[in-house]
């Protein structure tokens, strides 16, 4: 009897986390069912069943040259984070490996700068893009996000660095290894799953950025949060165009996220629940 | 020989990152500060002159300011309440036995990498929307007439759209918490015959304390910032019914050209959000030994 009882009440808690999985999940679903709409059924009322025309992602690509802002919004987000790596490897590496007494203060203050809100500086970095010509480029967007981030990284990082067991590396040196040996056999295949993680967060982070994008772009650098926003003001029937808009923009980093949720929680909240 | 070596190498790692993120902090901080006593106008550029505390007395007796840090309040209050409340539900629901719990994990954390942008716009023009929107086609099922949400409770449907993008954060850590809550000892309470109400106010809630602290902390620091939701639903209006600081401190540089006085609303920003930086570093600075 018992058995019969714990069943039914899975059953019962299955049918109640789908409801809320799904009413949570529906704005997202509604925009895809929406974005295989024509213009004039995406008007006319509430309807699950698509007629699956393509037509919006034809002139979301024609008219907006789509293509444009999804390339910026690669090249920032890859390129802001490839620059953060770069520069947090080393010091991550160092802070875990060769710990000094001022390591957990600076780790600290590495996460205060986090704390700034960005509209603090929004003036000076805005006067400095003006007169630097950094305004409405690539490259300025993937300086300030990587410098946004860089804290972020080097603390998740940090954290999977520490994981790394001192005693292998002690029983590598006793084995003769070199310190470029250690770097190269050892800690590098073990550090590889964690660089992994924390670049797939920060990809996300910095694709998802919308303050600084839409400050500092117009057009030519406009990644797809700057490129969506635009759509805000609609003009004549935009319903379906805005919906596979917004599809495209948010498919590729849905996917990503799926696969990064326990990095997630790690590298949000800086290594304080796992 | 080998450890000094090791350790001078080790300070050749950190620098760059620490020079970095050193001229990242000083340098728009000091600018910003800087700025923050001159009359400066990107309008009038020529007429630049000292102003003293002009800028933060404009600010201070600007009664839009007032209610853009009311606003802010209510904003980060209201997203906090639903998504700490809905978290920790939903959390609980997830971590019971369930089919497909994989799945609904997945639908669940979606909204979290839905941009901003893209999650405002969705809610106005989808489900907002007084003609073409999901709520107002189930006012008319009902025979109701339907809200013109942003018109009517401009901040409320903002507090909606974001606790709809954070609400899968605080689950996600709650339920990451959840899961290491000592199974035993809830068998032990539920064979000693307490009911669920007490489990869960004597043995969840106390267990779950640290995770609720992070997400807190850490959703308010984000939630201080709130900006391309506003932009693109109300920006801002009608009046200054939906504007926090962070909106108020972008009109006056970006519409106004008012350099002094958006640097002025800067610090104000900065002192704010310190007061909350400061707890959530000792909550991380707990953990790091």
């Amino acid at each position: 009897m018992a058995r019969a009882i714990s069943r039914n009440s899975k059953i019962g808690w299955t049918v109640a986390a789908w409801l809320v999985a799904l009413i949570i999940f529906f704005p997202i679903l509604y925009t895809i069912i929406t974005s295989l709409k024509t213009e004039q059924e995406a008007i006319a009322g509430f309807d699950l069943i698509p007629s699956f025309s393509f037509s919006s992602y034809e002139t979301v690509q024609n008219q907006n040259n789509y293509f444009r802002p999804f390339m910026n919004s690669v090249v920032i987000a890859v390129g802001s984070t490839l620059l953060a790596l770069i520069v947090a490897i080393p010091a991550a590496w160092a802070m875990a490996f060769s710990p000094t007494k001022r390591t957990k203060d600076i780790l600290m203050w590495m996460l205060s700068t986090k704390m700034m809100p960005a509209v603090a500086v929004l003036v000076p970095i805005y006067l400095i893009f003006l007169r630097t010509g950094l305004m409405d480029t690539r490259t300025g967007l993937v300086i300030i996000l990587m410098l946004m981030n860089l804290p972020i990284v080097i603390w998740m990082l940090y954290t999977y660095f520490r994981e790394i067991p001192g005693e292998i590396l002690e029983a590598a040196r006793m084995d003769g290894a070199t310190l470029r040996d250690e770097i190269l056999y050892i800690l590098t295949p073990m550090a590889v799953p964690g660089i992994a993680s924390t670049m797939l967060l920060n990809i996300i982070l910095a694709w998802n950025e919308a303050f600084w994008t839409i400050q500092l772009t117009t057009t030519n650098a406009a990644p797809l949060s700057a490129f969506i926003a635009s759509f805000s003001s609609p003009q004549g029937l935009f319903w379906a165009k805005l919906s596979a808009a917004s599809t495209m923009a948010i498919a590729p980093i849905l996917i990503l996220g799926w696969f990064s949720q326990k990095q997630l929680v790690r590298g949000l909240t800086f290594g304080a629940v796992k | 020989m080998a450890t000094r070596q090791t350790a001078s190498l080790a300070r050749l790692m950190r620098a760059p990152a620490i020079i970095l993120l050193l001229i990242w902090m000083l340098i728009p901080l000091g600018m910003t500060l800087y700025y923050s006593f001159l009359n400066y106008n990107l309008l009038n550029p020529a007429n630049t002159s000292w102003a003293g505390w002009f800028n933060y007395q404009y600010f201070y007796t600007d009664p839009a300011f007032f209610e853009a840090i009311w606003n802010t309040i209510v904003l980060v209050m209201g997203v906090l309440l639903i998504t700490v409340c809905g978290g920790i539900a939903i959390a609980m629901l997830i971590d019971k036995p369930i089919f497909g719990q994989g799945i609904v994990r997945i639908l669940v954390i979606s909204p979290f990498f839905v941009m901003p942008p893209v999650a405002a716009l969705i809610w106005k023009n989808m489900i907002m929307h007084p003609s073409y929107g999901v709520f107002a086609d189930i006012a008319k099922f009902f025979g109701a007439s339907p809200v013109d949400w942003f018109a009517t409770y401009p901040l409320l449907s903002i507090i909606i759209i974001v606790a709809w993008q954070w609400l899968p954060f605080a689950t996600l850590i709650l339920l990451t918490s959840l899961q290491s809550l000592d199974g035993e000892q809830m068998e032990a309470a539920e064979m000693d015959g307490a009911p669920a109400i007490s489990r869960f106010i004597y043995l969840t809630l106390p267990h779950m304390a640290r995770a609720i602290t992070v997400v807190v902390l850490i959703q308010t620091i984000f939630l201080l910032g709130i900006y391309a939701e506003i932009l693109v639903t109300t920006n801002g209006g009608p009046g200054y019914a939906s504007t926090n600081l962070t909106f108020l401190i972008y009109r006056a540089a970006r519409l106004n050209f008012d350099i002094g006085g958006a640097a002025a609303g800067g610090i104000i920003a900065v002192i704010l959000a310190n007061f909350v930086a400061i707890f959530l570093m000792r909550a991380v600075g707990k953990n790091l030994d």
